[in-house]
């Protein structure tokens, strides 16, 4: 073996989307930074559906923007259609959902990589951890070289001991045309870590040309475009429609009829799939009464003519899967160009992590993406951005990045992963939140960009703008509960037309603004908006008065829980000692390692008598001394 | 382990029974139990068997009483820990005796509630259990003993659990058109969750209309004895308490303090007070007196307005008329024995009214079904299915619930869609809250604070 003649400060192992924001968040925050890839040629390449976005997943990637991460402008550059979903609904759950043209994105991304200071790129298989004395020091490749590093961070997306599922065939693969990581996991399981097995799936790709688009309906996205990052001003790149075709019952018989030749019923497949995103042959057995089942067919590019049916995913062997995609009103003629298939993969149990990212297992270790047992690009990056800027912030020898509940969506799936951990692939929804109306897209810059600007990742000129967004929003929030209404003749004019009788001279424009009939476009008719102020700054002012009373609710609750939530349990809490606990219990605790008394009681089966006890125990340091006191 | 010293404490009512139970808990219970019990058979204390035998002053070697011992092997035992039961005579003298013998094994006694608490921070039982248990340990009366027995079973517990079924399963259905809005879902189900959250709203509705209940069960009533001079109210005191407590003369204004007896009627806690009588008066005393009697009525849960049935509606009367409006008052007519002249105007403001003759007792049994039965509506329903929301803590939390809820419904057709998920949330944390699911240290203080108290 050896050992290259430099020692980097962060190695990443991976190149999809978790390993990408790692990288670039580790090199931006000045650490020697390498990532590793199996194939320099497929970075951040979108192995299953060409968009990014969505209910949460849209959330996630402004998060990951506020905060100084790469993906919302590489979707940006590269989008070629975008939709805000639920628009009809409130602000809290409004998402952005971008369809990108698969090849550019992954080019984009991997030019950004190259560009970056501080950041080798290099291809390469990991097979092993390289330790000594039990200390992290570095990876060791396959072919025969190791590299050294103070920390590692670990992103192999479904690629450990991968294997592809197309009918009863089957071979080993990290993703179609990619060889599968073998060893490392093996390696990582004698280290002492839990690795499980997942399960996921992706449908065919179809020949645009064989497809009768006059038979489908056509779907727009919203003109114009809305962006993701708060630092792109608009989106220029051509925008094309997506549409949207039905399986009928004739596709259902079909795929019935190929179920003894699935992976998935015959039981070769042992991994667990994702419930939220299952198979067309799941749909179609576990709701026997629905009678057709929609699918987007996505465009996966400008230049090509491969196109992705979303929600199509199967692993039925390739003539069911000819046989059912052409049953479909406007696919008579369709040609596969890449068939669909599941695949296998290995994971380690994230409840082996601390909210760092940082393994409980290894000092120094890092994992992020779908080793972490989750699903999504989103998801990925998200955890990729806050591993690498933990291993940079070790490095440097800075305390960790922990994202709340009440911060951040990125807070919420991290702790859920590794306070509860996973059985099956995990993606963020929008009502894991508990603080669901304080964690806005439109107000994650709010909420991040100041963390990001602290950690050097987001730069002087992209903070200024943002000050100045803030301090504006301030200003006219002030104004607007200051102003108050004269109701001259021009303003009993325009209430007149807007149908409203029941209003005083004297009221302030914040009260006016908060009734559900009236808008901050209202205002304006008034003449009570300053000519200056950006459509940007409206929205924001707009939502925070509307719904002052509902955020201030959930801002009661951050409150009421951070006692839970501050409480930190020791590390090496002996819990066999805490005998008060019932034997489950304790067990549960010794597994599950939690963090603080607030990831303790979101443990199921860790009963709230439980953590009244491990709270009492906490207080008193010494329970022997203090009996007295405690029983008073 | 947070608590490791033995505790012991007689365990049945204070005052003469038939047994008298003694219980030690603790890692020392079977060292006790060795000490001081001397089984008839050989063989030792085995656990959760019962072994007849002498208690047995372990110095002397002189027997103290003939006992039935047993002994609970941690953790299957009300504590979780070691536990020795000593069932003896239950004679007051005996018992302290046997206390006195086991604490002398270098055991201490156990604080109020001890016991219970034990078996809460061992997990033995939940936040409601331990709750219900320390309403038993400062029960008044029978019937606060029932309810807290019920109330134990965990009936509520199983209530609640239904409410957050039903709010779950309308929260799922709120919740799926947020997060799949691309998905093909069909028009959003607003009769499942409607029907849903009715089903949660009315199981409160139902809890909550018990409450009351269950606090006149737990705390008892207040019932003020009001009336002119000499209507005959200290001797209905008296008769209500079965002895002579208030001075009876027929000298008008004998009473001039407030007199507070405790009794019970039919197990329902009664806390009588007893006034001066009402009436124009130049002492200055009588007059305090009267005022305190005054200020007593809006406090009290039930005022019974004692009438002079053989004499017509006087001046004194209409006093006191005029200080009963608008609250819950029972008409008392004494001296029914005499021709009626009374004629009580307005007889409508009164909930009930009852005849009595003060002196004989004649109608007093029947007064006390009468009070009773104001507050006690199902008292003849079976017992052990009545559930009763007894806890100011509990109430609120499903008041609170009951205002999400009716928010939530109010909202249903025009409100968006994630402030009726925080709504349903929010009733959700709320009735989740009475079963312990987000008891945090506040409730713990409370408890613990609530424990001390008792007894």
């Amino acid at each position: 073996m050896m050992t290259y003649d430099q020692t980097y400060d962060v190695i990443v192992v991976g190149a999809g989307h978790a390993g990408c924001e790692a990288a670039l968040a580790a090199a931006r925050m000045g650490c020697r930074t390498m990532l590793l890839t199996i194939n320099l040629d497929a970075i951040a390449l979108m192995s299953c559906n060409p968009s990014i976005g969505g209910l949460a997943k849209g959330h996630l990637v402004k998060e990951i923007d506020a905060l100084g991460g790469e993906m919302a402008k590489n979707i940006d550059a590269t989008g070629i259609q975008f939709r805000i979903l639920n628009t009809k609904k409130g602000p809290a759950v409004r998402a952005s959902r971008a369809q990108a043209d698969k090849q550019l994105y992954r080019l984009r991304m991997k030019r950004v990589l190259e560009q970056q200071n501080n950041l080798d790129l290099k291809q390469g298989e990991v097979t092993a951890l390289y330790l000594e004395d039990g200390e992290l020091r570095g990876v060791d490749l396959k072919s025969g070289i190791r590299f050294l590093s103070r920390t590692v961070v670990v992103t192999t997306g479904t690629f450990m001991r991968g294997l592809i599922h197309i009918g009863l065939n089957n071979y080993p693969g990290g993703r179609a045309g990619d060889q599968p990581s073998i060893g490392l996991s093996d390696h990582m399981r004698a280290l002492g870590f839990q690795v499980g097995r997942l399960k996921t799936g992706t449908p065919a790709r179809l020949d645009a040309r064989s497809i009768d688009f006059t038979k489908l309906e056509t779907q727009f996205g919203d003109d114009p475009p809305q962006p993701f990052s708060f630092s792109t001003d608009r989106i220029i790149m051509q925008q094309v429609p997506c549409h949207i075709a039905y399986t009928n019952p004739h596709s259902h018989d079909i795929i019935r009829s190929g179920l003894d030749r699935s992976p998935l019923y015959s039981g070769i497949i042992e991994g667990i799939g994702p419930r939220y995103c299952p198979s067309i042959e799941d749909k179609v057995v576990r709701f026997p009464d629905k009678d057709r089942h929609q699918t987007f067919i996505e465009p996966e590019g400008l230049d090509t003519v491969e196109v992705y049916p979303s929600g199509m995913s199967t692993s039925l062997p390739i003539d069911i899967q000819i046989a059912f995609y052409r049953s479909i009103v406007g696919l008579e003629r369709v040609e596969i160009m890449r068939p669909a298939y599941a695949i296998e993969y290995d994971y380690v149990d994230p409840i082996q992590l601390h909210s760092s990212l940082e393994t409980k297992v290894l000092k120094n270790l890092f994992h992020a993406g779908q080793i972490n047992g989750t699903s999504g690009y989103e998801e990925a990056a998200g955890q990729g951005l806050v591993a690498g800027i933990n291993a940079a912030l070790r490095v440097q020898g800075r305390e960790s990045l922990v994202l709340g509940r009440s911060e951040a969506y990125i807070g919420v799936m991290i702790d859920d992963l590794v306070t509860l951990g996973t059985k099956e692939p995990y993606r963020m929804f929008t009502s894991r939140a508990e603080y669901r109306l304080l964690l806005r897209e439109d107000n994650a810059d709010l909420r991040l960009r100041e963390i990001g600007y602290q950690l050097g990742l987001v730069d002087e000129q992209e903070f200024a703008r943002f000050s100045e967004k803030r301090s504006k929003i301030a200003v006219e929030l002030e104004r607007i509960a200051a102003t108050r209404l004269q109701l001259s003749e021009h303003e009993r004019e325009v209430l007149a037309r807007l149908g409203i009788a029941d209003i005083q001279k004297g009221t302030t424009l914040e009260h006016l603004l908060k009734r559900s009939d009236i808008c901050y476009d209202d205002l304006a008719e008034l003449g009570h908006v300053p000519r200056e102020t950006s459509a940007v700054i409206c929205e924001q002012v707009e939502i925070q008065t509307k719904y002052r009373g509902y955020i201030d609710r959930q801002l009661e609750q951050v409150e009421q829980a951070k006692k839970l939530e501050s409480t930190i349990i020791p590390a090496d809490l002996d819990y066999v000692s805490v005998k008060s606990l019932t034997t489950e219990v304790r067990e549960k605790l010794s597994k599950y390692r939690p963090d603080t008394l607030g990831q303790a009681s979101r443990i199921p089966g860790v009963t709230p008598a439980a953590i009244s006890i491990l709270s009492i125990s906490l207080k008193s340091s010494s329970w022997k001394g203090n009996d007295e006191q405690c029983i008073q | 382990m947070y608590i490791r010293d033995t505790i012991a404490a007689v365990s049945t009512p204070p005052g003469n029974g038939g047994i008298g139970i003694i219980r030690v808990s603790g890692d020392q219970a079977a060292a006790v139990g060795n000490a001081v019990f001397k089984p008839v058979y050989d063989g030792g204390l085995v656990s959760h068997r019962f072994s007849f035998g002498t208690i047995t002053d372990p110095v002397t070697g002189v027997a103290v009483d003939e006992a039935m011992a047993v002994y609970m092997r941690a953790p299957r035992s009300y504590t979780r820990e070691d536990i020795l039961e000593l069932h003896c005579h239950g004679g007051w003298l005996v018992v302290e005796k046997v206390l006195a013998l086991v604490l002398s094994c270098g055991i201490r006694l156990a604080d109020p509630g001890e016991f219970t608490r034990r078996a809460f921070l061992n997990g033995r039982i939940d936040l409601i259990q331990a709750e219900a248990v320390m309403d038993i340990i400062s029960s008044k009366s029978e019937s606060a003993l029932q309810l807290a027995q019920t109330q134990r079973e965990g009936v509520l517990s199983k209530r609640i659990e239904d409410v957050r079924g039903y709010l779950i399963r309308a929260l799922a259905l709120v919740e799926a058109y947020i997060d799949f809005p691309d998905d093909d879902l069909g028009e959003t189900d607003v009769e499942s969750i409607r029907a849903s959250v009715g089903e949660a709203q009315r199981i409160i509705t139902g809890l909550l209309s018990t409450f009351e209940e269950g606090r006149v069960m737990r705390d008892g009533i207040s019932v003020l004895i009001v009336g002119k001079p000499n209507a005959g109210k200290s001797s209905l005191l008296n008769r209500l308490l079965n002895e002579n407590r208030a001075i009876v003369t027929h000298i008008p204004g004998t009473t001039r303090d407030i007199i507070e007896e405790t009794v019970t009627f039919e197990g329902l806690a009664v806390r009588l007070l007893d006034t001066a009588g009402i009436r124009h008066t130049d002492d200055l005393v009588e007059q305090e007196g009267i005022s305190r009697a005054l200020a007593k009525i809006p406090q009290a849960d039930l005022i019974l307005a004692v009438f002079d049935a053989s004499r017509e509606f006087g001046q004194e009367d209409q006093l006191i008329y005029d200080a009963l409006t608008g609250h819950r008052t029972i008409a008392v007519l004494n001296k029914t024995d005499l021709p009626r002249q009374l004629v009580l105007p307005d007889e409508g403001r009164f909930l009930a009214q009852t005849g009595i003759v003060a002196l004989t007792g004649d109608g007093v049994d029947q007064l006390k079904q009468v009070v009773c039965k104001q507050f006690l509506r199902s008292t003849a329903s079976d017992s052990r299915e009545f559930v009763a929301l007894s806890r100011a803590r509990h109430r609120d939390a499903l008041v609170s619930a009951q205002q999400n809820l009716q928010q939530f419904s109010s909202g249903l057709r025009d409100r968006n869609l994630e402030l009726l998920a925080l709504d349903l949330r929010s009733a959700l944390q709320a009735v989740g809250s009475v079963v312990g699911q987000t008891a945090t240290d506040e409730v713990l203080d409370h408890i613990f604070s609530s424990f001390c108290i008792g007894k």
